[in-house]
């Protein structure tokens, strides 16, 4: 399949989607206008997509700075009437939550959908946080796909419930929602409107006081009204395979998990499989439990159903036993596959399931750590900073390492180990200046580009206001590199794939009053380090941007030229130091049995820097 | 519902091989002959040098996730990574194996050990009765060019006894998902797996 058939394919066609692209159909089919995302793991692949196909949709799609700027634009577009969608990874929405509170209450007039790719097992992020939680927490109508061929359906399903009640939906995939791919059946894509009109009205889009009581009654009005709805949605099924014995309530990828056992060790079971779950359709699941003798809740992270159900069991002074994640059934971490569910299922019926043999090996196998690619220019940051702090003299275990969220953050692995605290996008700073303030030790702090535009500027305009003497270092590398190279304000390309005018790192930095503010090519190893030098003696706020394009763009734009320029070693000039894998540690780098160091050709990016990094001038451009 | 038929694949290897490529170039196919198949795959942070696994059920499943033990075909591109998938397969899966290592970065750090290739390959065979070993890597040098080791390993697969799609399906779905200009060179690798795994058969 090619990217582009996800817009061209006729109705009546057959894709085999991942979930990510199937949520760009689905949008597409949904008629959408604005489409606007910051680009995070497991829901980045949306934007690549839209990125491809935006301009020949005739939809409006940016990368903006970050999530809350992101759900600010759909809300705007909303509410002049067009149909949007904002997405983001789960803790995205923790960045955009203040104005997703607000726009819950505020409502909307087209429809609006704020997908949330939540992370169990946390592949990778942060932390597991379960944003059916939040769908709670600011009253906004919740779906939850299982499988590709729904998340395509549930956005046409969400922009007409959005529209209906003027109210944003919540769609929350998890990883294995998002990256699971699928048969999906399509249906018509449809043009949205180009432009919307937005008509004044304070009362409805001002969260002053006076307002928001009367918003805040309006919601639950909703909410009450929006729940008759789930009550009676056929989005929320009963699979029922005989027996009364247990009732499963279940939903997104858990429902998978359940189906596949069931089915498989052919268990007489109803199974309540809930897609419109917030507001909690309680009739539903009342009547749910009024025909079944035990209640097993299967649902991924926290137990949200779960007490959901309690709730009712309580309310209406049942007696029935409720089997999930409180009474130690499943597990509450951790994303669940066929064998936990299988595992946990087994405790509550009388039948022995299926239990097949398990390998393993003893041999103890060689440990894939993520590491920085070939040619990537954030290790001669690293490594041209590391020699400057030796060279100063500074103690390296007293120098604290803040650093922030993208590939950077590898620098806290060997040998490198410049990586003491990292907690969220932007952080590095702001962690930065408390270290600057609490301590004496010195204090180094890494952002990228993409993520000092995110969250990097307020702690750096907080650092030369409260005089913080800090080493911010900008590793600029011309992209949004760790999901996959999405563009940001600092390159000259918008999200529609059009020229767009760059934001400048260095401008900012001096705009706001750092004393000190260069910008260095990293691949120069030696200038670089005689910039850290200066840089680290300073009596300030001091920001050092080193510039110099993310490997995958250098490796594309060389294979797109023809140029393949790649480097040996002369084995004649070699002493086996070791110098370049023990300090420097490019992937491509490596020993072979015989004792003698070797550059791998398929490995090797032909960025040079190892030349430099070579006391004996024993690395040369293979012939 | 029947269960019987639904046919387990897991691939495995390292980022940059091409596994997930491998892997939605079958799905398409399965698709293609009618079948239903779900199939999961790795994206983000496990890339940048890590093991990469994607896994498809092809029939009547629900969850793309495959059971412990129920692995029907296993497609390592690395031998270490076969053993990391021990846990899904039994001793009466299908497994293929590519014989070229790839020793990771921690080994010359000394933080971690690659194991001698022998007695990875012995506890291979120790454990499958179905084992092909195959050097995908010099196949796909051969044909001209080491990216199409993916290909080599494919055609393989699709050469063993159970695999549910036709040879030409895979094909057809090859030229829709692979560039043109390396179309033809990733045909021969494919070729050449075949006919390597139905040498060895």
């Amino acid at each position: 399949m090619k990217v582009k058939e996800i817009l061209t394919e006729k109705k009546g066609q057959k894709l085999f989607l991942l979930g990510n692209e199937a949520a760009v159909r689905g949008a597409l089919e949904g008629s959408v206008s604005v489409v606007s995302t910051y680009p995070g793991t497991p829901s980045s692949e949306i934007g690549n997509v839209f990125y491809k196909i935006a301009r020949e949709a005739r939809v409006y799609f940016e990368f903006s700075s970050n999530e809350k700027v992101a759900l600010e634009v759909s809300a705007a577009a909303a509410a002049a009437g067009l149909r949007s969608f904002v997405f983001m990874k789960h803790v995205g929405l923790n960045v955009a939550a203040d104005s997703f509170m607000s726009t819950v209450y505020t409502g909307v007039r087209g429809g609006m959908i704020v997908l949330s790719a939540d992370d169990p097992s946390m592949y990778s992020s942060q932390n597991e946080q379960d944003n059916r939680i939040m769908a709670r927490l600011a009253g906004i109508p919740l779906l939850e796909p299982s499988n590709p061929q729904e998340v395509k359906d549930l956005m046409k399903f969400g922009f007409d419930l959005s529209e209906q009640f003027k109210i944003p939906v919540l769609m929350r995939t998890t990883t294995r929602i998002s990256h699971m791919r699928g048969v999906v059946n399509l249906g018509t894509v449809i043009q949205g409107k180009e432009k919307g009109y937005f008509k004044k009205d304070p009362s409805q889009f001002i969260v002053a006081p006076e307002y928001v009581v009367k918003m805040r009654k309006e919601l639950i009005k909703k909410l009450k009204q929006i729940e008759e709805q789930s009550e009676r949605s056929p989005l929320n099924k009963i699979i029922d395979q005989g027996g009364k014995e247990i009732g499963i309530i279940t939903s997104g990828s858990a429902f998978n998990y359940v189906m596949d056992v069931v089915s498989e060790n052919n268990l007489k079971v109803k199974i309540l499989k809930l897609t419109f779950s917030y507001p909690f359709p309680e009739k539903l699941v009342l009547d749910f439990i009024n025909r079944v003798d035990n209640i097993l809740v299967a649902e991924e992270v926290e137990p949200v159903m779960e007490k959901e159900v309690l709730a009712i069991i309580g309310k209406y002074n049942i007696k029935k036993k409720v089997y999930g994640k409180l009474d130690g059934t499943l597990p509450r971490i951790y994303e669940y596959n066929p064998d936990i569910i299988s595992f946990g299922v087994a405790k509550i019926v009388e039948k022995e399931l299926i239990k097949r043999k398990k390998f393993s090996t003893k041999l103890s196998l060689p440990l894939r750590s993520s590491i920085l690619c070939p040619g990537c220019p954030h290790r001669a940051t690293y490594f041209a900073l590391k020699k400057a702090i030796k060279k100063l003299k500074l103690k390296e275990e007293e120098v604290i390492f803040s650093t922030d969220i993208g590939c950077y953050a590898l620098g806290l692995e060997p040998p490198y180990k410049m990586g003491d605290y990292c907690i969220s996008m932007g952080s590095s700073l702001g962690i930065g200046c408390g270290f600057s303030k609490a301590t004496n030790q010195k204090v180094i702090s890494f952002i990228g580009d993409s993520t000092f535009f995110h969250a990097g500027i307020p702690p750096l305009v907080n650092a030369v206001h409260n005089r913080d003497k800090i080493l911010l270092v900008v590793m600029d590398n011309r992209i949004t590199g760790m999901t996959g190279g999405q563009t940001n304000p600092g390159v000259p390309l918008d999200g529609m794939g059009n020229p767009a005018p760059e934001v400048s790192i260095e401008k900012i930095a001096q705009g706001v009053g750092a004393g000190l503010v260069k910008t260095i090519d990293p691949v120069n190893l030696k200038e670089t380090e005689e910039v850290f030098k200066e840089a680290l003696q300073f009596e300030g706020m001091a920001v050092v941007i080193t510039k110099h394009p993310c490997a995958m763009i250098t490796d594309t734009e060389n294979r797109k030229e023809g140029i393949s320029v790649k480097y040996s070693i002369n084995q004649e000039e070699c002493t086996q130091c070791l110098i370049c894998i023990k300090n420097f540690t490019c992937p491509a780098i490596y020993i072979e049995k015989d004792g003698s160091v070797n550059i791998n050709p398929l490995l090797c990016d032909g960025c040079g820097v190892c030349v430099q990094v070579c006391p004996k001038k024993a690395i040369e451009v293979k012939k | 519902m029947s269960r019987e038929n639904i046919y387990k694949i897991q691939l495995i290897g390292v980022g940059g091989q091409g596994t997930i490529k491998a892997s939605t170039i079958m799905g398409e196919a399965a698709m293609k002959k009618g079948l239903n198949v779900v199939m999961s795959e790795v994206h983000g942070m496990a890339q940048r040098g890590g093991t990469v696994v994607t896994e498809l059920k092809i029939g009547e499943a629900y969850s793309p996730l495959i059971e412990e033990g129920a692995g029907d075909l296993l497609i390592a591109f690395e031998p270490t990574e076969a053993l990391r998938s021990l846990p899904k397969i039994n001793c009466h899966s299908f497994v293929i194996v590519n014989s070229s290592p790839i020793i990771p970065f921690t080994v010359s750090l000394g933080i971690s050990e690659y194991p001698e290739l022998s007695s990875v390959f012995g506890e291979l065979k120790a454990k499958i009765n179905n084992l092909l070993i195959i050097d995908a890597q010099k196949i796909a040098r051969e044909v001209g060019s080491i990216i199409s080791e993916n290909m080599v390993l494919l055609g393989a697969a699709v050469a063993t006894p159970k695999f549910p799609i036709d040879k030409d399906l895979v094909i057809q779905s090859m030229k829709a998902n692979l560039p043109p200009k390396s179309i033809e060179i990733n045909l021969k690798a494919f070729e050449k797996g075949f006919k390597e795994a139905k040498k060895k058969g």
